[in-house]
């Protein structure tokens, strides 16, 4: 039981966080160029956004959960498990925000979270 | 179309910046953290492994990929979509276990190359798909 719910702590946590950042830096925008002075003002904008620091303690937490699952199952069962969140990250990425899943889009993230399980797995 | 072809060029860069910058990374840390050796759970033991990890110029170098790949990831989100970038960075996984054949010599179980397939067809996939579906506030000026 703990097991699970430590699971689920990992992944809310981790796409939960990863939502957060992305909802983040679409309102950032885009940096206007990828050199290198442009880089560093649009990382002071992203980090300047609420949203970005309303991500980062999900993925802390979602870090530390993974810690302690390490701590109590092994690698082969934890990675596996977690690889859930590919799909989890989906639906959330559709529903809130508001991104167009399509049926191709849909089955390349079930092949990669079946892929991610059974490579994890050894 | 130009711009998108633009878009889904600039995102298979960043795609993979992020990729080798994890990988690498992770491979880093993981070296750095055993020429540390195994971290007592004690006051003592963290204090004496925090010590040696902040004088480890692996583990240094294993941050500096790290922070190149939180970068190429909030860049990459800023114009594509969390659905499209998220599935594409697990052909990390296939990677590290091409290499790990490649370099290493390790055998790998049928089992895990059942895996690797599924993964890059997966990929491969969402990589059909447009890169972004939802509008974005700025445009970057060509």
């Amino acid at each position: 039981m703990r097991v699970i719910l430590v699971l689920a702590l990992l992944i809310f946590g981790s796409t939960g966080g990863e939502i957060a950042i992305t909802h983040g830096m679409k309102a950032t925008g885009e940096p206007a160029r990828l050199r290198p002075l442009a880089m560093l003002q649009f990382l002071g904008l992203a980090v300047r956004n609420g949203w970005f620091w309303a991500g980062v303690p999900l993925m802390a937490l979602s870090f530390y959960s993974l810690l302690v699952l390490l701590s109590w199952e092994p690698i082969s069962l934890v990675i596996p498990a977690s690889a859930l969140s590919y799909v989890v990250g989906t639906l959330g990425a559709k529903y809130i925000l508001g991104e167009q899943v399509s049926a191709a889009r849909w089955a390349g993230v079930v092949l990669v979270c079946v892929g991610v399980a059974l490579v994890a797995a050894g | 179309m130009a711009s998108e072809r633009r878009l889904r060029i600039k995102t298979l860069v960043m795609v993979l910046a992020m990729v080798v910058c994890a990988n690498a990374g992770d491979l880093l840390l993981k070296r750095g953290m055993t020429e540390i050796g195994a971290v007592q759970l004690t006051a003592s033991g963290l204090a004496q492994a925090f010590r040696l990890t902040v004088a480890s110029g692996t583990i240094w170098v294993a941050i500096l990929f790290l922070s190149g790949f939180m970068l190429s990831y909030m860049t990459v989100l800023s114009w594509a979509d969390y659905s499209y970038v998220m599935p594409a960075g697990a052909f990390g996984y296939a990677l590290l276990t091409l290499l790990a054949v490649v370099f290493l010599h390790e055998s790998v179980s049928a089992r895990r190359w059942v895996g690797v397939v599924l993964i890059c067809a997966g990929v491969l996939l969402v990589g059909q798909t447009k890169p972004r579906t939802t509008s974005v506030v700025s445009e970057a000026p060509a």
